[in-house]
């Protein structure tokens, strides 16, 4: 009985030495699933997701206050992959946040209405816009994330989101079923 | 004998191939408008260094590259740039791509600078590779990778490089046609190319159907007494004339996934190639001209010598096409051709073959009629496909838009043969899938390498945010200390203002318990002063009032006090 007793606490001694060590040992610094679910985000930074951001989005998911369905600009793509990571069951985009737009777009500046402000340079999340106060702005486009956030804040209106050109660099071939649709309506 | 290998599957296919060959090649008539791209290769697009309105000379150079893989362009004929502007060309998108347009004059007038190399054993083979550059010259084959940068092994030895003769595919006969009537030019070109690479043997693989291109080869090898040349025949079998199909024929080495045959000591080139590079080297000519197939539903199939950037409708007309009744007209062969949007689109470095389809008589095509049924796991792809993939696992895949495992399956290991299409009894456009799977992992992909460098442009701004919020912060601080009396020296002189501040409040303080003050009204009296203020305390004594007379009481102290 005692022998028992011992064994066991020195068996628990060792352990509890041993899982105290491991725990000091291999301490994961940060949180690993952040930057996991960070990465699938695509990184817009629009804040539609109600989030100032997309870390603080995969932040809030991680700690299970978002759900996986707030980000429109990723929609069903980002929501399988996330869905995926976390082993949930995917699920159809929050209207509240937004609608999924298959168009990707980027911002541009009518250099001849602008007054120099600068309240977009301020609001733009990736600095893709590039000016100084009372000179025009102009957006750098391949840096453009098209968040739309810099429309609010321009007091003149004068920068539209226009859709990316489609050349031969990007173009996609399409879904052959929707191909064959295509040529029987046609 | 050498011994051959064979590489799996591969399907065997209706040749069509005499119906061109009836006939030499010719020069094409030289066409009114040339509409030149400024990319028919992989890589960059050129970049126009002409303007419009420009008189331009034949194999004047019109772009130049754009990047280090890139090839530079030239003016075809003689002539005036008329437009610099989006023409349509012939690509799956059906998109318009930006050409440099020349109206001929049709003088055809060379200019004057062209340096054809003497002797290119005395240059530098890196001097041989950038003449071969400046020449714009690029896989003629159909894929236009810039040839020089093929030629260039870097600090690794060539084994073997291989001359690609095979052209597989039905209808076209281009190649055929150039080894019956170029032998000797090719030959020449393979022997600059093997300097360039300064590779130890070549091997020209030509399908054995082509009899005569085979005997026109041996001879002029035989001739030229070049005992590294092996002129060997392969079966004719779809897809031999695919770079690492032709690799495994004749060398049995395969082709590592994702690698090149330069990592097996082998590098592979068109014949075609070898043709522009004779003709840029020996006779300093840049490539403005090539050997193109037209075929099908036209009154003389035939193949014609043809400028680079002529309209692909001239040549259709000038070998008895009818405008009017064109249906479908695919550029490059059945298999692996593309279906052209629009006729006006030009010639490029990479078309080897027009094949025309009209409402007067189709063309027999090896393809399916468009009814397309549900897969029934035959398996005969798998056993057609010649890179032994599983084409119907990558099709349900594919189709699931499941990227991730499409590419378990070696998707881009497809090199888009339409064997496995072909031998569908369901007629499911595989290669249509597998091209969408293919553009749409690149899209991801790129939208990945964009999301990646938003991150960090968004991590350095609220770093940069953060830093400015901490400068003023400490700027501010640093204002308010300078506020401050720095120092003990200054709070002493403090100490002293205040001493001097205390002292005269102390003084002030003692003056005033020492002196005091008395009403003026009640000093220096006249007697008739003195005696109404005396009769005025009498009349209130008299008058009882306690008001009155606590007040005279007080005035009666200080009286006494002053007396």
């Amino acid at each position: 009985m005692l022998s028992a007793i011992i064994a066991l606490s020195v068996l628990a001694a060792v352990f509890g030495l041993l899982l105290g060590y491991a725990a000091i040992r291999f301490k994961v610094e940060g949180d690993p699933m952040v930057d996991k679910i960070d990465a699938l985000l695509p990184q817009t930074q629009c804040g539609q997701c109600t989030y100032p951001g997309c870390r603080p989005y995969a932040q809030a998911i991680a700690n299970g206050e978002a759900d996986i369905n707030q980000c429109p600009p990723g929609g069903e793509t980002t929501i399988i992959a996330l869905a995926d990571l976390l082993g949930r069951d995917p699920k159809p985009l929050n209207a509240e946040n937004g609608i999924e737009e298959n168009i990707k777009t980027v911002a541009i500046i009518d250099e001849k209405v602008c007054i120099g402000c600068t309240l977009c340079i301020q609001a733009c999340p990736v600095d893709a816009i590039l000016g100084a106060a009372k000179q025009m702005h102009t957006v750098i486009a391949s840096e453009c994330t098209g968040c739309d956030l810099c429309l609010p804040p321009c007091p003149v209106d004068c920068i539209d989101m226009v859709p990316v050109n489609t050349d031969s660099t990007n173009w996609k071939w399409s879904f052959p079923e929707e191909a064959d649709k295509q040529e029987k309506t046609a | 004998m050498r011994r051959l290998f064979q590489f799996h599957g591969g399907v065997q296919l209706k040749e069509h191939k005499k119906e061109a060959m009836t006939q030499p090649v010719q020069a094409a008539h030289l066409p009114k408008q040339l509409v030149l791209p400024l990319q028919q290769h992989i890589g960059a697009p050129a970049e126009a260094v002409v303007a419009v309105g420009d008189k331009v000379l034949k194999g004047q150079l019109i772009a130049r590259p754009g990047s280090t893989v890139s090839a530079p362009v030239h003016a075809s004929s003689s002539g005036t740039v008329i437009a610099i502007a989006g023409h349509p060309v012939s690509h799956p998108s059906h998109l318009n791509a930006p050409c440099v347009i020349i109206d001929t004059d049709g003088e055809e007038r060379w200019h004057p600078d062209r340096h054809p190399v003497a002797d290119y054993h005395k240059l530098p083979p890196e001097k041989i590779r950038e003449h071969i550059r400046d020449a714009g010259i690029v896989g003629m084959g159909g894929a236009g990778f810039p040839a020089h940068i093929k030629l260039n092994a870097g600090n690794r030895v060539v084994d073997t490089l291989i001359l690609n003769g095979a052209e597989c595919e039905p209808y076209i006969t281009c190649d055929e046609m150039l080894l019956r009537e170029r032998a000797l030019e090719v030959i020449v070109g393979l022997r600059i190319m093997r300097y360039a690479l300064q590779a130890k043997r070549c091997i020209i693989g030509i399908e054995n159907n082509k009899a005569a291109a085979f005997r026109a080869l041996q001879e002029q090898v035989r001739n030229t007494g070049a005992d590294f040349i092996d002129v060997i025949q392969v079966p004719t079998v779809y897809p031999t004339g695919g770079e690492k199909q032709l690799i495994r024929v004749l060398t049995g080495k395969e082709v590592p996934a994702k690698g090149l045959p330069l990592d097996i000591g082998v590098v592979c080139h068109n014949v075609g190639t070898a043709y522009a590079v004779y003709r840029a080297v020996e006779l300093g000519e840049p490539l403005i001209s090539r050997y193109v197939t037209i075929a099908g539903s036209v009154a003389h199939a035939r193949n014609l010598d043809v400028l680079i950037g002529t309209p692909i409708i001239d040549l259709i007309e000038e070998c008895g096409g009818n405008r009017k009744t064109l249906s479908r007209v695919i550029l490059g062969g059945p298999m692996m051709g593309t279906a052209l949007h629009d006729v006006t689109a030009p010639v490029t470095k990479t078309t080897n073959c027009i094949l025309v389809n009209s409402t007067v008589g189709d063309v027999p095509l090896p393809s399916r009629d468009k009814h397309v049924m549900p897969c029934i796991r035959c398996g005969n792809c798998a056993v057609a496909c010649p890179v032994d993939l599983l084409p119907q696992q990558l099709y349900w895949y594919a189709r699931a838009k499941d990227f991730d495992k499409v590419q378990d399956y070696h998707l881009f290991d497809c090199i888009e043969c339409g064997c496995c299409d072909y031998v569908c009894p369901s007629q499911i456009p595989l290669v249509h899938y597998f091209r969408y799977a293919k553009t749409e992992i690149w899209a991801q992909q790129h939208e990945k390498t964009l999301a990646d460098i938003a991150r960090e442009r968004h991590q350095f701004r609220e770093q940069r945010l953060e830093r400015d919020k901490r400068e003023k912060q400490e700027r501010h601080k640093k204002k308010r200390a300078a506020l401050k009396p720095p120092g003990n020296a200054v709070s002493k002189e403090e100490e002293a203002k205040k001493a001097a501040i205390q002292a005269a409040l102390d003084r002030a303080k003692a003056k005033r318990e020492n002196q005091q003050t008395e009403p003026k009204n009640t000093q220096d009296l006249t007697p008739e002063q003195q005696q109404k203020i005396d009769e005025a305390n009498a009349r209130r004594a008299k008058s009882n009032n306690p008001l009155i007379n606590s007040a005279l009481d007080t005035q009666n102290v200080q009286q006494d006090k002053h007396s």
